[in-house]
C-alpha cells in the first residue's frame, strides 16, 4: 500500500472519536454518560497548566523520567547494521512503560472524585503499575485478570496483592487479556457512581484510545530531544511491540508526521500466522466491533472474536488499538509479526548481549530488530521501545527453553 | 409505521395489562430445540419475543446469557441460522412481534444491508443491539427504520433528563428501561424505583416503556408490571433451559417445558398486576 499524502498523520481522532473509520463510542448505553462526562473532564485537565504541573512532578520524581535512550552497542555489533538505541522504558518504577498512562488516569480519577479503581490486565504490568498508584493515591484497586494469566504472570500478581489491590481471575472465554477487559467492563456497569476505569492501553471506547496514546506520548517526545542530543539528528526508524499498541503509539505518535522516517509495529504471530494460533490483528484479521471501538480484530466468518494465542501474555488480545488500524490502512505504519520462539530468542540475545532482561513483549520487537537492522547501512539510527523488564516472564522463559533442551 | 410491535401494545391496552415479554437465545440448547421453545412461547404467555443472536463477548450480560450464547454458538449457531429459526416462527404466528436482540459486531460482519433484508424479510420486527447507543445511530439504526424495522433503545438509570431525548430520537416500538446498573440477571431491582423511574421515562415520550434486566420471579414480575407496561424476563429463562439439559447437557423436549412452564408463571405474574392494583 502506498503511504496516502496527508497533510498530517496527528490530527485524530474527529469529535464521534474516529480515526477514518476506525474507533468511535460502541457502549452499552449505561455507560455511555460515564464516557462523555470522561470526555469532558479530560479536555478539561489537558488544558489545565495544574494538571500538567502535577503530571510532570510525579512523572520526575516518582516514575523516575526520562528514562534513558541507550546505544545498544553489543546488539549493533552483532546485527552488523543499523545503529540501535533502545528506549529504556523498563527502568520506570513498576518496571514497564505503562505506568506513564496509569499516573494521567489516575491523577485524572482524582479530580472527579472518584475513589474506586478497576482495571484489567494481561501480563499483569498494567495491573501493577494501577495498583501502585492506587496505593500512592489511598484508592481502592480492582484488577480483572484471565485465569491463564493469573497463573503464567505469578509474581505480579503477588505484587499486586501486597500493593493492597484485589486481583479478580476471570474464568470465561479464553481466560486471558480479552475476558478481562469483558469483565472489567461489566463490574463498570454496575459501579457506575463510584468507579473509574483505568484502560492499559489505547483500545476501548473514545476517548480512551487518544487519552492513553496522549499520556504515552511523553516516550516519543523525549525520543526526539534525546535523539537530537546524541546524534544531532532524528532516528530513521522506530520499532515497538503492539498490544493493544500503547508502548508503540506512545512512542509513533510525535514523529507520524516525520516522513522519512521508517515506523514499524510488531504483533505476536504465536506458533506461527499460517497456524491460526496468533494474536497477529492486522496481519490475520478484519475489521469489526468489539469492546468500545472499531478496528483489526480476530474472528471467524460470522463475526464471532477468536482466542488470540502468544507466549507474552500482555499481547495475546485479538485486537488492536484503533489508531493503529488507521495508521494500517494509509500505509504509514508496517506491521510485522514475530512468533513466541522468535521473541525467546530475542530475549536470551538481549540479556547475554547487553545484560538486559526484556519483557517477553519487547522481545518481538527485539526479534524484528535482528532481522532490520542488519539489512540497514552502519549510519542508519534505528529506536526500538523496550517497553517493559523480564522478571515477570522468568518462569515462562525456563520452562520453555527447559523444555526445547530436553 | 404501525406494525405487530405497535399493535400487539395498542391490544394490551385495552386489555389494561401488561406485557410479558421473553428473552430466550437463538440456538440454545441448539437449533431444534431453541425453534420449538420460540414457538411454544406465545401459548404460554409471551405477548413479546425477544430472541438473542448469540456472541462470544457480550459485555452487558451476566453469566446465564453469556453461557446460553456459548451453547448455542458451539452448537453451530449463526446469522443464517436465527433468520431460518424467524421463518420458521413466522410459517405459524403472524402477530406475536418479534425482536432479535444482541451485538453489533456479528450484524456489522454479516452486511447491514443484507442483515437489514434478511430480518424484514423472515419476519422480524425489532433490533435492540446493547452496543450501538446514539452517538452510533448512523451505523444501523438509521438504515433500519429507513427498512422499516423498530429501532428499540435502551434507557438506563444513568439516562439523566438531560440525555432522554437523544436516548428517544429514533426509537419506535418501545423503550426498554434497563431497571438496574449492572448486567443481565444480577441483582433485583427496587419496584418502587423502577415504577418512578417508568414513569419520569413517559413524561418523555408516549412510546410502551418495559421493564428488564434483574426481573425473575413472578411475584417481582407483578410488582414491576403494576407500574410498567411491560417486564421483559430472561436470565431466569435461559437458566431454565441450562437446568433442564442432562448430566451429558442433551437437548431434549424437557428444555421445551422447562421454558414454558416459568413462562406460564410469569404470564400470571404479570396479568395479575393490574387486577390487583386495582382491587
Ligand atoms: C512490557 C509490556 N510491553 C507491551 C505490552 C503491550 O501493551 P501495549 O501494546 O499497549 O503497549 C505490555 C502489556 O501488558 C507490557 O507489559
Amino acid at each position: 500500500m502506498t503511504v496516502q499524502q496527508l497533510n498530517s498523520f496527528r490530527t485524530g481522532p474527529d469529535e464521534h472519536g474516529h480515526f477514518g473509520i476506525y474507533g468511535g463510542r460502541f457502549v452499552a448505553e449505561t455507560l455511555m454518560p460515564l464516557v462523555l462526562e470522561l470526555e469532558k473532564a479530560y479536555a478539561a485537565a489537558k488544558v489545565d497548566p495544574n494538571f500538567k504541573k502535577e503530571m510532570d512532578g510525579y512523572l520526575t520524581h516518582y516514575v523516575g523520567r526520562p528514562s534513558p535512550l541507550y546505544f545498544a552497542e553489543r546488539l549493533t555489533r552483532h546485527c552488523n547494521g543499523a545503529k540501535i538505541y533502545l528506549k529504556r522504558e523498563e527502568l520506570n518504577h513498576t518496571g514497564a512503560h505503562k505506568v506513564n498512562n496509569v499516573l494521567g488516569q489516575i491523577l485524572l480519577a482524582r479530580r472527579m472524585g472518584k475513589n474506586r479503581i478497576i482495571a484489567e490486565t494481561g501480563a499483569g504490568m498494567h495491573g501493577v503499575a494501577t495498583a501502585t498508584l492506587c496505593a500512592r493515591f489511598g484508592l481502592e484497586c480492582i484488577v480483572y485478570m484471565g485465569a491463564v494469566d493469573v497463573e503464567r504472570q505469578k509474581a505480579n500478581v503477588f505484587r499486586m496483592n501486597m500493593l493492597g489491590a484485589k486481583v479478580v481471575p476471570v474464568e470465561s472465554g479464553a481466560k486471558t487479556l480479552k475476558d478481562a477487559m469483558n469483565e472489567a467492563l461489566r463490574d463498570w456497569v454496575t459501579n457506575v457512581e463510584s468507579t473509574f476505569y483505568c484502560i492499559g492501553t489505547i483500545a476501548g471506547p473514545h476517548p480512551y484510545p487518544m487519552m492513553v496514546r496522549d499520556f504515552q506520548s511523553i516516550i516519543g517526545r523525549e525520543t526526539r530531544e534525546q535523539m537530537q542530543a546524541a546524534e544531532g539528528r532524528l532516528p530513521d526508524s522506530l520499532i515497538a511491540c503492539i498490544g493493544g499498541g500503547s508502548n508503540a503509539m506512545g512512542l509513533f505518535h510525535p514523529f507520524l508526521d516525520d516522513n522519512d522516517i521508517e515506523i514499524y509495529g510488531v504483533e505476536a504471530a504465536g506458533h506461527g500466522l499460517k497456524t491460526g494460533m496468533h494474536a497477529a490483528s492486522i496481519a490475520g484479521g478484519r475489521p469489526g466491533v468489539l469492546h468500545g471501538n472499531r478496528t483489526y480484530l480476530l474472528m471467524n466468518e460470522d463475526g464471532q472474536i477468536n482466542e488470540a494465542h502468544s507466549i507474552s501474555a500482555g499481547l495475546d488480545y485479538p485486537g488492536i488499538g484503533p489508531e493503529h488500524s488507521w495508521l494500517h490502512d494509509v500505509g504509514r505504519v508496517t506491521f510485522l509479526s514475530a512468533t513466541d520462539d522468535e521473541a525467546l530468542h530475542a530475549f536470551a540475545l538481549l540479556s547475554k548481549l547487553e545484560g538486559i532482561i526484556p519483557a517477553l513483549e519487547p522481545a518481538h520487537a527485539i526479534a524484528k530488530v535482528l532481522e532490520l537492522a542488519a539489512r540497514k547501512p552502519k549510519d542508519h539510527l534505528m529506536v526500538v521501545n523496550l517497553s517493559g523488564r523480564g522478571d515477570k516472564d522468568l518462569d515462562t522463559v525456563s520452562r520453555h527453553l527447559g523444555s526445547k533442551a530436553r | 409505521m404501525t406494525g405487530r410491535i405497535d399493535r400487539r401494545f395498542a391490544e394490551l391496552k385495552k386489555e389494561g395489562r401488561a406485557a410479558l415479554v421473553t428473552f430466550t437465545m437463538a440456538g440454545d440448547p441448539d437449533h431444534a430445540t431453541s425453534v420449538a421453545i420460540l414457538k411454544a412461547l406465545p401459548k404460554a404467555g409471551a405477548d413479546v419475543i425477544e430472541l438473542g443472536m448469540p456472541f462470544t463477548d457480550p459485555m452487558a450480560d451476566g453469566p446465564a446469557i453469556q453461557a446460553a450464547g456459548l451453547r448455542a454458538l458451539k452448537a453451530g449457531q449463526n446469522m443464517k441460522i436465527t433468520f431460518a429459526a424467524v421463518r420458521d416462527f413466522r410459517n405459524g404466528d403472524d402477530t406475536t412481534p418479534l425482536v432479535l436482540m444482541g451485538y453489533y459486531n456479528p450484524i456489522y460482519i454479516y452486511g447491514v444491508e443484507r442483515f437489514l433484508g434478511d430480518a424484514k424479510a423472515a419476519g422480524v420486527d425489532g433490533l435492540i443491539v446493547v452496543d450501538l447507543p446514539p452517538e452510533e445511530d448512523s451505523e444501523l439504526c438509521l438504515p433500519a427504520m429507513k427498512a422499516g424495522l423498530n429501532f428499540i433503545r435502551l434507557a438506563t438509570p444513568t439516562t439523566d433528563d438531560k440525555r432522554l431525548p437523544t436516548v428517544l430520537t429514533n426509537t419506535s416500538g418501545f423503550v426498554y428501561y434497563v431497571s438496574i446498573t449492572g448486567i443481565t440477571g444480577a441483582a433485583a431491582p427496587d419496584a418502587e424505583k423502577v415504577t418512578a423511574a417508568v414513569a419520569r421515562i413517559k413524561r418523555h415520550t408516549t412510546l410502551p416503556v418495559c421493564v428488564g434486566f434483574g426481573v425473575r420471579t413472578a411475584a417481582h414480575a407483578r410488582a414491576i408490571a403494576a407500574g410498567a407496561d411491560g417486564v421483559v424476563m430472561g436470565a431466569a429463562l435461559v437458566e431454565a433451559v441450562r437446568q433442564s439439559l442432562g448430566p451429558d447437557a442433551k437437548p431434549s423436549s424437557a428444555s421445551v417445558t422447562a421454558v414454558t412452564d416459568l413462562a406460564r408463571a410469569l404470564a400470571a405474574g404479570v396479568r395479575g398486576a393490574r387486577v390487583a392494583a386495582r382491587a
